[in-house]
């Protein structure tokens, strides 16, 4: 296989170093740039030599070459936006096609070669600006681990964004699109280079790049394995207008919805619609399940490291019980604070699942992983302290019962519905199966979250005051 | 060999191709006609593996296209409708790299696109890349590109499009050579001349359907008629002609010519010839007007026309 796709990729790689039209700029801005950072870095050294501020110069000087090593990349962009769509464009996609070489081959091979000359720029631009801090007028010696850290994180990034360009340009129906969607992918990563700069300045922090880079790198294989996985043939040749048919968006997601069975009743619905779409999310609740088991045991194992003075406080009961009567007297009679209560954990999980659409889902668990992490953190804290567990439990358990099933099963969903579109059932495309997954998603948040998430509410303002407070005063 | 049962394929609810079953055996020309939009692109890109089908199979050299697209594509040639070459490549490389997709050993990989090249008369633009290449270049180097690897099935698109009426005799004797060679070679082509000349069956398709298939005599006899012939005498004819109603049957005449129908021309034309010998005429020439497949082709999609005309609902008042 590797070696069908290393045929495309020479024959990719030798004609995108022919376009002068490509390479004339990417080398420009590879050789201009380093030696314009050189001169700034220069300034710097002398303003800060020159206001007594020398000690500061190991932390800062690391920041421009991860700068001088992402610019070539994102100009380097276009080779990789523009791998299948130009060739679309060009009318060579179809004799390409319809030799032996596999979806797969195809893509790899497009992919290696994408990634050869943005990754070439890179490495030449950060290798003449390193250069010139050492052999000019700085002669700065980095840290081998801080170069070995700054080439892995320029490669990730590097590798991010031409996989993710090149599934775009496999989905898309024009080079324009293409470039325009490549927006989505130069900003983020943008961020995510000043959060690396703002990590880097300070040395003792420097450990995180290490978990970035290794983020970063699952990524790079999300996206390779997603793009191969979604690439098709029949697409690509196919379709020829990137447009919205809001009135297929509309019936697929109403179909999704309603379920395969024409039903009269509520029940029906659940019995033919609802439970089937439950029943769809066990793997990725499986997943989410595990996730906040690790949080609560990761927040468990976190407090022997930041133990609490807390059999240093002391904690006035009384006042501790006349807390909890008050919240119990605004409580009753007291709908409102039941929908507070429901308002807040819906917004909660209507978050997660907004950040799970631009992350794969992994943002929608690593949101709702915290406050289990926090509980384990406080557990692992009262226990430590010798105080009693029963009024945690007691103020946890009542609602928790309702609520911990609708957050696992939220959770679920919003993994589902940021994952799916990178291996969508078989049959389907990415934008239906990504509907379909919304439909589901939108239908057991209504038919089942929110109605334990109302559960979960009442218990919380009407049972769980109480509990405590019989636990407190027996 | 290529064999099809209800091939069909929908776009969404566009049905592009409705349930084509035909049969192309080795060393036969099959030609598919239709107008633009009839499916002719569609069916081709199913049996070559890039689209899959909706319903229905196709087994091309022994393969079915869904469950063996690799082993499909490595015995197929294709002249796709649109060249789509490599235009900063040198043909020679152009040539090289398809050659290594389809695993040509290595002194066959040297050897063939500079044999092909020969053949095709650009011998001497081996070094040339392809931007420079004029359109009837280009379309002898993507047939050539289609020949690389001497496939078992050739789907040639506008074969000779573009190309002086000197390559294109080039293209069509190495059509020929290939049917001798008992490859299967399906040619989808507007040239009908060029289809007449060529094709042992031609199938008409239109709206994703074949409306007619076979020999072209035999679609001509259907479609067009009996064969025509016309007579010029060295005298006025017109009172000998009530004296052949009962052989021939008289179409069109002028004053020392005459075009009838006959379904057995050669069993009536000499009868025909004594007759008029014996009233006195003297035939100056006896010739067939011939059909051609351009008539049968409008023909066949005028009735068609007809067809979808007669069963159509009508229009609500």
């Amino acid at each position: 296989m590797l070696s069908n796709a290393l045929i495309v990729t020479r024959r990719e790689v030798r004609d995108s170093f022919r376009d002068w039209r490509i390479m004339g700029p990417i080398l420009l801005l590879t050789l201009v740039f380093p030696l314009l950072a050189n001169t700034m870095t220069g300034l710097f050294i002398s303003f800060f030599e020159a206001n007594g501020a020398e000690p500061l110069l190991p932390a800062l000087l690391p920041l421009l070459p991860m700068i001088v090593g992402f610019f070539p990349v994102s100009i380097s962009l276009v080779i990789a936006l523009e791998t299948f769509v130009g060739e679309k464009e060009r009318l060579s996609l179809e004799p390409l096609l319809a030799t032996p070489l596999t979806n797969t081959e195809l893509y790899l091979g497009k992919s290696f070669a994408a990634m050869l000359p943005p990754l070439l720029a890179s490495y030449l631009g950060i290798a003449i600006y390193m250069g010139g801090l050492v052999f000019g007028g700085a002669q700065w010696r980095p840290p081998i681990t801080l170069v070995i850290q700054i080439l892995v994180l320029t490669t990730v990034q590097a590798l991010v964004m031409v996989t993710g360009s090149v599934v775009i340009s496999s989905q898309t129906t024009s080079t324009r699109a293409a470039n325009l969607l490549a927006s989505f992918i130069i900003i983020p990563m943008s961020m995510l280079v000043i959060l690396e700069s703002v990590i880097m300045v300070q040395p003792h922090q420097r450990y995180v790049l290490w978990i970035l880079a290794l983020g970063l790198l699952v990524t790079v294989a999300l996206f390779v394995r997603m793009g191969a996985r979604i690439f098709n043939r029949e697409e690509l040749l196919g379709r020829s207008l990137d447009q919205l048919n809001f009135r297929w968006i509309g019936r697929t997601f109403a179909a999704q919805f309603r379920g395969p069975v024409q039903h009269r009743s509520l029940v029906a619905w659940y019995r033919t619609s609802v439970m089937p779409a439950v029943r769809t999310h066990g793997a990725p609740a499986a997943v989410t399940a595990l996730c906040l088991v690790a949080a609560f045991v990761g927040g468990w194992l976190a407090a022997d490291r930041w133990p609490l003075p807390l059999d240093e406080v002391a904690v006035d009961d009384a006042e501790m019980l006349d807390n909890l009567q008050s919240w119990l007297e605004l409580g009753r009679g007291n709908p409102a604070l039941i929908g507070a209560a429901v308002a807040q954990n819906m917004r909660v999980l209507a978050v997660a699942t907004a950040l799970a659409v631009f992350s794969f889902g992994t943002l929608a668990l690593v949101l709702v992983m915290a406050p289990f992490g926090i509980l384990g953190f406080i557990l692992a804290q009262v226990v430590s302290a010798g105080l009693d567990p029963l009024p945690f439990f007691a103020a946890v358990v009542p609602h928790g019962l309702a609520e911990v099933p609708a957050i696992l099963l939220a959770s679920a969903a919003a993994l589902r519905l940021g994952s799916v579109i990178t291996r969508p059932p078989e049959g389907h495309s990415v934008g239906e199966a990504w509907i379909r997954a919304l439909a589901d998603t939108v239908k057991v948040g209504i038919a089942v979250v929110l109605p334990l998430i109302l559960v979960a509410g009442m218990l919380e303002v009407t049972i769980t005051p109480r509990l405590v407070e019989f636990v407190l005063t027996h | 060999m290529i064999e099809t049962n209800q091939l069909t394929k929908r776009f969404g609810l566009f049905l592009a191709v409705d349930g084509i079953t035909l049969t192309i055996e080795p060393g036969t020309i099959f030609a598919l006609l239709g107008p633009n939009g009839a499916g002719k692109t569609t069916t081709v890109r199913m049996l070559t593996s890039i689209l899959a089908p909706s319903a229905g199979w196709a087994r091309v050299a022994g393969f079915d296209v869904v469950r063996h697209p690799t082993e499909v594509r490595a015995r197929v040639g294709v002249l796709t409708e649109q060249h789509g070459l490599y235009q900063r490549m040198k043909a020679i490389e152009y040539l090289d790299f398809f050659a290594q997709l389809y695993h040509l050993p290595d002194d066959l990989r040297r050897r063939r696109p500079r044999e092909l090249m020969e053949h095709f008369g650009l011998g001497d633009a081996l070094d040339k890349r392809l931007g420079e290449y004029s359109k009837g270049m280009q379309q002898k180097l993507a047939l050539a590109r289609a020949l690389l690897h001497d496939p078992a099935v050739l789907l040639l698109d506008e074969p000779t499009s573009a190309m002086d009426p000197q390559s294109a005799r080039l293209v069509r004797e190495a059509i020929c050579d290939l049917q001798r060679a008992e490859r299967t070679i399906a040619i989808t082509t507007h040239n009908l001349t060029e289809a007449q000349m060529l094709a042992d069956r031609i199938a008409v398709i239109r709206r994703g359907r074949i409306i007619a298939h076979g020999p072209f005599d035999t679609l001509a006899h259907r479609f067009v008629g009996p064969p025509l012939m016309e007579l010029r005498a060295a005298q006025p004819l017109n009172s000998v002609v009530a004296e052949l109603s009962d052989l021939v049957t008289v179409v069109d005449q002028g004053e020392r010519w005459l075009r009838y129908h006959t379904p057995a021309p050669a069993a009536d034309n000499p009868t025909l010839l004594r007759r008029l010998m014996g009233l006195g005429v003297e035939v100056v020439t006896l010739s067939e007007i011939s059909r051609t497949l351009e008539d049968v082709y409008l023909q066949i999609v005028q009735e068609d026309e007809g067809h979808e005309r007669d069963v159509e609902p009508e229009p609500a008042r």
